[in-house]
């Protein structure tokens, strides 16, 4: 048994969201720097060229890649073996997240009532935190800020078995068709298949984190993934939505079993910031 | 494609030398608002009411920026999706607004609002928001301060980038790309 203070829990949260969004992981620079050579038009080549200005400047400058900070989603992987002390779990995350936007100086973008007041909270609190009990005395820390736009493009559906590959990679391709120039496009498609309802969802979410372009363990599904990724540059959507070869940087697919009348499907769209850090306790 | 520079108020004869595609160099005074914003704004004209703005010749950027430093003019500051504004924003048009900066396609009703008013939709490059910020010479909230990041702010521009989305003439620049770049 570890015992572990939620004050380094709120300390890690923090960090990660003031270095979340000031710094893209190498991973997605890479990304974007291929796709600016193998752009065709050249509006899309400048374009893609601003971007990747835009991600040296936020270094430089010490700003966020983005002004839309995004709600503050945070993945918690605590190993049984750990005891926390010093305080409420759920708090020390919403004070971690309280701190980094303020003293980043980044955007409190949270209301408090999603329907009625829409009043900002003034902290970006609270923060969405996913939480899973795993082997081990650690504790894994992961923030991926989620900006709204992107977050507004995503969907899901319950598919059938009827509905097949075919079903799925047709839905995929009409969402990223209908998100056109919305979302931020290069953009990276999460696709969550399988589970339930709000698991396909998660599930989606969770392939976001993948290094970028790491095709799928399942052969069948990264042959999928590959597939998506060339039909989705077909759309021509390109930088921006002003036409070109770079709609998508990556199509990334997470499944899991489901139950046997289901086939359910998630498509979780994510701008060209895609942003996430992670800390092991 | 050409490149042009324009200062603001703007102007419907100047406005129909653009041409959707066109980049534009954007020099004067931009009011920033967002959905809470523009529903105010709105709710103003149909009750007959001040505006906190001059609205004539006026380019709205739908933006939230990002709270500045100390001794910063301004933090990132990239554009926020269009759609939102949709509903709100053929009668801001019909009572002087110019130009609205933003990301993405608009509906057909503020289509027809800007060939009918002879304004233009511009876009900024979403998620170039710390660029972005280097065109801005100085903010200045002017309304609803209570909104945190959606109140309205009169930010000085010089030769901030945008490229026109929408023209005058009804042009699309983001159906002429995908016309121009589809294989599908």
């Amino acid at each position: 048994m570890r015992e572990i203070d939620v004050s380094e829990v709120t300390k890690a949260v923090r960090d990660l969201c003031i270095s979340a969004n000031i710094y893209l992981g190498d991973d997605l620079k890479q990304s974007l720097k291929s796709a600016r050579e193998s752009e065709e038009s050249p509006l899309g080549r400048e374009i893609l060229d601003v971007i990747i200005d835009n991600y040296r400047i936020a270094e430089e400058k010490q700003m966020p890649t983005c002004q839309d900070t995004g709600v503050a989603v945070v993945f918690l992987e605590i190993g049984q073996d750990v005891h926390l002390v010093g305080g409420d779990l759920d708090e020390a995350v919403n004070e971690g997240v309280r701190q980094g936007y303020k003293e980043g100086y980044l955007r409190k973008s949270m209301v408090s009532d999603p329907v009625f007041d829409r009043k900002n909270t003034g902290d970006n609190t609270p923060a969405v935190v996913h939480t899973r009990i795993v082997p081990g005395e650690n504790i894994r820390v992961l923030v991926a800020p989620k900006g709204g736009g992107s977050e507004n493009m995503s969907e899901i559906r319950m598919l059938t078995a009827a509905h097949g590959i075919e079903g799925i990679k047709n839905f995929v391709i009409e969402r990223v068709r209908e998100a056109g120039a919305n979302p931020c496009p290069p953009i990276v498609v999460g696709v969550g298949i399988g589970g339930c309802f709000e698991k396909a969802a998660l599930l989606a979410k969770e392939s976001l984190m993948r290094p970028l372009g790491q095709p799928s363990e399942d052969p069948r599904f990264a042959a999928v993934e590959k597939e998506l990724v060339e039909k989705c540059n077909d759309l021509g959507i390109g930088p921006a939505g002003f036409g070109g070869r770079t709609t998508v940087l990556a199509v990334h697919i997470k499944t899991f079993p489901c139950h046997i009348a289901s086939m359910p499907v998630a498509v979780n769209i994510q701008c060209h910031a895609c942003r996430h850090g992670e800390k092991k306790i | 494609m050409k490149t042009v520079e324009m200062r603001t108020p703007l102007r419907t004869d100047l406005l129909k030398e653009l041409e959707a595609g066109d980049k534009l160099l954007l020099s004067g005074e931009v009011y920033t608002a967002r959905d809470a914003a523009h529903k105010r704004l709105v709710a103003l004209i149909q009750e007959g009411k001040e505006l906190p703005f001059e609205l004539e010749g006026s380019v709205i950027y739908y933006v939230g920026p990002a709270p500045a430093r100390p001794g910063q003019v301004m933090n990132s500051a990239g554009p926020t999706t269009s759609y939102r504004m949709d509903p709100y924003t053929p009668i801001l048009m019909e009572n002087g607004m110019k130009a609205c900066i933003g990301k993405g396609p608009r509906s057909q009703e503020v289509r027809d609002a800007m060939v009918e008013h002879g304004a233009v939709y511009l876009a900024a490059i979403g998620g170039a928001a710390a660029g972005i910020a280097s065109a801005v010479k100085a903010a200045e909230i002017v309304a609803y301060e209570d909104l945190g990041p959606e109140a309205i702010r009169r930010l000085t521009v010089e030769r901030m980038p945008l490229f026109v989305v929408n023209d005058t003439a009804g042009n699309d620049a983001y159906e002429s790309g995908v016309a121009r770049w589809g294989r599908s």
